[in-house]
């Protein structure tokens, strides 16, 4: 229950002119358990936010470091696995139906599981809708299936201008859509987690589902890309 | 020490038992694992603490944490790895244990009060 905060979503997509096409704003309604505060996280997770906080503060070790270690590694998890969920559904029509309809057991099967119980949703792009994914409040994403957030989807200017201004932030990715594609703004929460179906591209019609799970990108499953050929002189 | 050396890096990782990884290097179950990892990375890299001695300290706590009768099959591995941090970082005069403590309660207490939609930030000590 916040009103000021999905006042904000409401206005902002207004705003957008893009009133119609959040289909989540309704739901999120529904969904929302009266939370007027933030979940307070693992033990675990509460010590190493001790830890940094004090060792950065004290000039013992530096932020921008630890981030760039975090970078380093957060490609490593995570994508690999959203990518082999997104090929199957590619390749096969029946598992494609169940992570729709059941997108937690669906994933479950290829055996990545989620964390705390939170309920992942699957959004299937198409020719005339494009899903883009943020956390408003924080960063809220499906790490057992993309891995660590990077840097910018934790960042204030991406979790503010997605809602408000998406195409300009697909633009700034690089991803220019025609005028009559339907964005859908998706804002995560504490309970409901976001994974991206991008489009199967075209001309990839003869290729193993090995190699299209090469070809799937974090960003494509986040919403901010799409899914091409071309990956940075991987096999095409 | 300060340009990344992917060699280095890779015998330095090599020194640590049963560290879970792939063909690609680590690899992370929570975010608040490679976070751990980070710290633990750049602290010995600052020269708080040597390799070697992370290592040690590491390999005393999977040590205690088998001798208690936990499986070995990685699952507390980070577990471990925070528990050595924090008992390293002590010893150096880093940080103190009541200090963490402390500062710990400090984040819950910020998330159980902000509010939804607002940056969960710590009062700053003035």
């Amino acid at each position: 229950m916040d009103p000021t905060r999905r006042g904000f979503l409401k206005a902002a997509v207004t705003a957008a002119g893009a009133a119609a096409t959040t289909p989540d704003l309704a739901h999120a309604q529904d969904q929302d358990h009266g939370h007027d505060h933030q979940a307070v996280p693992s033990d675990l997770t509460l010590r190493v936010k001790a830890l940094e906080s004090l060792l950065v503060e004290k000039g013992l070790v530096d932020r921008a470091a630890l981030d760039a270690v975090v970078d380093t590694y957060e490609t490593k998890i995570g994508p690999r696995n959203g990518a082999r969920v997104v090929a199957r559904a590619w390749v096969d029509p029946a598992y494609k139906k169940r992570l729709l309809a059941d997108p937690t057991a669906a994933i479950a099967e290829l055996g990545y599981a989620g964390g705390q119980g939170e309920d992942m949703v699957v959004l299937e792009n198409a020719p005339k809708v494009h899903n883009l994914v943020v956390c408003t409040l924080c960063s809220c994403y499906p790490w057992p299936v993309l891995g660590l957030p990077p840097v910018w989807y934790k960042s204030a200017p991406y979790r503010s201008r997605a809602v408000i201004d998406p195409r300009g932030v697909l633009r700034e990715f690089g991803l220019e859509l025609d005028g009559d594609v339907e964005v859908r703004v998706w804002d995560s929460t504490a309970e409901i987690r976001y994974l991206v179906l991008p489009e199967r591209p075209a001309g990839s019609e003869n290729m193993s589902e090995e190699a299209l799970a090469a070809l799937v990108t974090r960003d494509s499953m986040v919403g901010v890309k799409k899914v091409t050929l071309a990956r940075e002189g991987a096999r095409a | 020490m300060s340009a990344p050396d992917p060699k280095l890096q890779s015998e330095r990782l090599a020194a640590l038992p049963r560290l879970p990884r792939d063909e690609g290097g680590p690899v992370f179950a929570e975010p608040w694992q490679a976070q751990a990892f980070a710290l633990a990375v750049k602290l010995s890299e600052a020269g708080h603490f040597t390799w070697k001695e992370w290592a040690a300290a590491l390999a005393d706590e999977l040590k205690a944490g088998a001798s208690r009768g936990e499986p070995d099959d990685g699952s507390r591995y980070y577990d471990h790895w925070l528990a050595a941090l924090e008992r390293l970082v002590a010893v150096k005069g880093l940080a103190d244990r009541e200090a963490l403590v402390a500062r710990k309660e400090a984040w819950a207490d910020a998330y159980r009060h902000t509010p939804h939609g607002k940056p969960v930030e710590l009062r700053q000590p003035s």
